[in-house]
């Protein structure tokens, strides 16, 4: 099976962010890390190439210092690695970094395209399904496992409240990879010197035809919430308190359709 | 616990090369998720975590300097990361990755025949096989070169005697670099698997510093080696040495973990911790002082590691350079840990926060591997040509 992976490098979970001054993007002096449901992505893709046979390449769209994410991804068990690389690429919206993903690839056959589901920065979940739409190949999203049939997959879906979906779909296809489906490895001192032998290709994002222009969405005003504080005081009896009580949770949804 | 940031004022991180970066972050994360939950129970236990070794050796962690025999074949400053990673978390897990990889696996890729590096260097490097190394005795820490214990020839035989004393995983282990004096009274050194009869290790109890450490007096009652088990190119002192040199070094950068460990520990409390009305007792000029003496002293010793780890790779290193980097920062690493509890008040002295147990460890890394005062005069020698040891 082949096997190709999109990963997207964000502010590490815990990086403390600043927004510039035009309150645009942010400060980017914090240290990155791989996406979360990215790296369930890779080492599902893993799991299946050491299961089924086949090979699992690697690509992200990212400035320079992307590339971080793809070394690693090699010194996990990777093959091969893809940077569609350019300044300012950060700032692509989820139509253009599916579009250039499709470019950096033509005439490649990939079994299985797996993305995370979302990105643990803008949460647009997006990426995979507009992939699939670009690629004219079926796709299914929130994926929890993968199984090979024959002429596809069968996979299992999260639904809503604690349901699941089994689907068998045709390959090739896209599957957007929920967090937490497995046990993520690391990269090993060994991984580590081994990746330094494996292929890691550079596309230059603008001869692509990738920049901004390709947005479709319009980033207005990043802001910080300003910290509301609001506190009612709930007097009377205990009767006309629960009351109260209850209408406040049901007018902000809470235990709504219970 | 509080979650630790990194610790980078001067930018020494822009120095390393993305693998250097990966290495450092993926021993990290390993560190932070396998160890940080254990490291506090253990100590307090007594216990050293056994059950992680097998997991070390799938990180390549053991002898990760050397280039076969399953090893990663990693750079000096890449192995320093890894050891300041391993520290940051406690100095008695450094302590046991430092005396599998320098002090046993080194001196049998550099002093072994190839025989023993086939037999043994595999299994070390996953960890099936545990090593220590047994030089120092009770009566001979800092000058080791009057040890007792003795090797004998008989035929094809060796016959070894003596008692060694605060030998690190010594109970654990299966093989021991023993270091014993042969009958022209030349200090060799000897591969002795632990279950050969008259072979005995018994634990130091009652330690206050690297609790999750094992730490053990050997005795050697007429164990019988065969020859072949002698390390041929050891000879002398100096080969005894040669291992320590390497040791050290990998502490010169372990320590630099534990110190940012408490610096980022004694910031962070002082940035919420409140006296005297509602300031931090950050925002005092005295708290202030403790913390910048802290990461000034921090950032010099980091480019000291990577300096003395990029000669190191260049093959330029001497080994008063890697005493220079051993003594300094031990010694910043010590006086860090005991700001940082100063500036916990109360809280630094439970095991809530890690800054006690950083600090009693560093105790025991002052005095082991040459003693912060043995280095001076090993760095007096040097630069003026005169011993001052005797
Ligand atoms: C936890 C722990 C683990 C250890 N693990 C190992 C191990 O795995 N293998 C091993 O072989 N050893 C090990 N050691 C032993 C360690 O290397 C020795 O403790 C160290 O060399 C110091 O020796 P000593 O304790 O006998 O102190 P001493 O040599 O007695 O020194 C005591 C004091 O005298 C000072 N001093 C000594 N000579 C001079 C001098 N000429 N001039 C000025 N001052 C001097 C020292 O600096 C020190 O302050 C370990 C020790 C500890 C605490």
């Amino acid at each position: 099976m082949k096997l190709l992976v999109c990963l997207k490098q964000v502010p590490a979970k815990d990086a403390p962010l600043k927004l510039n001054s035009a309150g645009s993007w942010i400060v980017e002096d914090v240290s990155y890390e791989v996406s979360e449901p990215d790296a369930y992505a890779l080492e599902e893709a893993l799991r299946q190439k050491e299961a089924h046979g086949g090979e699992v390449t690697v690509i992200t769209v990212g400035p320079q210092r992307a590339a971080q994410v793809l070394r690693e991804a090699l010194a996990k068990g990777a093959d091969k690695a893809i940077h569609v690389e350019g300044d300012g690429t950060q700032l692509l919206d989820s139509f253009a970094t599916a579009e250039a993903i499709t470019r950096a690839i033509p005439g490649q056959h990939f079994d299985l395209i797996l993305t995370g589901l979302q990105s643990d920065d803008s949460g647009a979940a997006q990426v995979g399904v507009i992939l699939a739409e670009l690629m004219g190949i079926p796709h299914a999203t929130i994926i929890m496992q993968i199984e090979p049939v024959p002429g596809g997959v069968r996979v299992k879906r999260e639904l809503e409240g604690g349901a699941f979906q089994y689907l068998e779909m045709p390959t090739p296809a896209v599957l957007t990879i929920q967090s937490g489906i497995n046990k993520l490895r690391y990269a090993t001192l060994m991984g580590i010197k081994q990746a330094k032998s494996k292929p890691l290709s550079k596309i230059n994002a603008e001869t692509d035809g990738i920049s901004v222009e390709l947005n479709r969405l319009v980033i207005e005003r990043l802001y910080v919430p300003g910290a509301q504080k609001k506190t009612e005081r709930i007097t009377g009896t205990a009767k006309d308190a629960a009351a109260r009580i209850a209408s406040v949770l049901k007018a902000q949804g809470i235990g709504a359709g219970e | 616990m509080l979650k630790f940031r990194d610790v980078d004022f001067l930018q020494v991180g822009s120095l390393l090369s993305p693998d250097e970066l990966l290495v450092r972050d993926s021993t990290r994360q390993w560190a932070e998720q396998n160890l940080t939950p254990i490291i506090e129970t253990c100590a307090r236990e007594g216990r050293f975590p056994l059950e992680l070794v097998p997991e070390m050796g799938r990180m390549s962690f053991f002898g990760a300097t050397l280039r076969d025999f399953g090893c990663a074949g990693m750079s000096n400053v890449e192995y320093g990361l890894v050891m300041q990673e391993l520290e940051r978390v406690d100095s008695g897990i450094r302590s046991f990755v430092s005396v599998q990889s320098a002090l046993v696996m080194f001196p049998i890729s550099t002093f072994g025949s190839e025989e023993q590096k086939q037999r043994w260097l595999p299994p070390l490097s996953t960890g099936e096989v545990i090593g220590c190394f047994g030089l120092t005795e009770s009566d001979f820490g800092s000058n080791p070169g009057g040890m007792r214990t003795t090797a004998r020839h008989v035929g094809d035989e060796v016959v070894l005697n003596g008692e060694k004393m605060w030998i690190t995983s010594g109970s654990i282990s299966q093989l021991a670099v023993i270091w014993a004096k042969d009958e022209e009274g030349s200090i060799r050194g000897y591969l002795v698997e632990t279950d050969r009869p008259g072979f005995r290790a018994e634990d130091v109890h009652g330690k206050y510093s690297l609790r999750a450490s094992v730490t053990s007096g050997l005795v050697l009652q007429d164990v019988r080696i065969p020859a072949g088990n002698e390390l041929p190119e050891a000879r002398g002192l100096r080969s005894a040495l040669q291992c320590l040199s390497q040791a050290r070094y990998g502490i010169g950068w372990g320590v630099l973990g534990a110190a940012m460990q408490c610096y980022d520990t004694a910031l962070q409390y002082a940035g919420f911790r409140k006296q005297f009305g509602d300031k931090p007792i950050a925002a005092h000029q005295l708290v202030q002082q403790k913390l910048v003496w802290m990461i000034t002293e921090i950032s010099k010793a980091q480019l000291l590691a990577l300096h003395v780890g990029r000669l190191k790779d260049q093959g330029k290193a001497d080994f008063s350079h890697i005493s220079m980097l051993k003594r300094n920062n031990v010694a910043i690493a010590l006086e860090t840990a005991r700001l940082a509890r100063d500036i916990l008040g109360a809280n630094g002295i439970a095991d809530e926060y890690p800054v006690f147990r950083h600090m009693a460890n560093l105790e025991s890394v002052n005095t082991y591997e040459g003693t912060h005062d043995i280095h001076t005069l090993i760095i007096g020698e040097k630069i003026t040509g005169l011993g001052a040891f005797y």
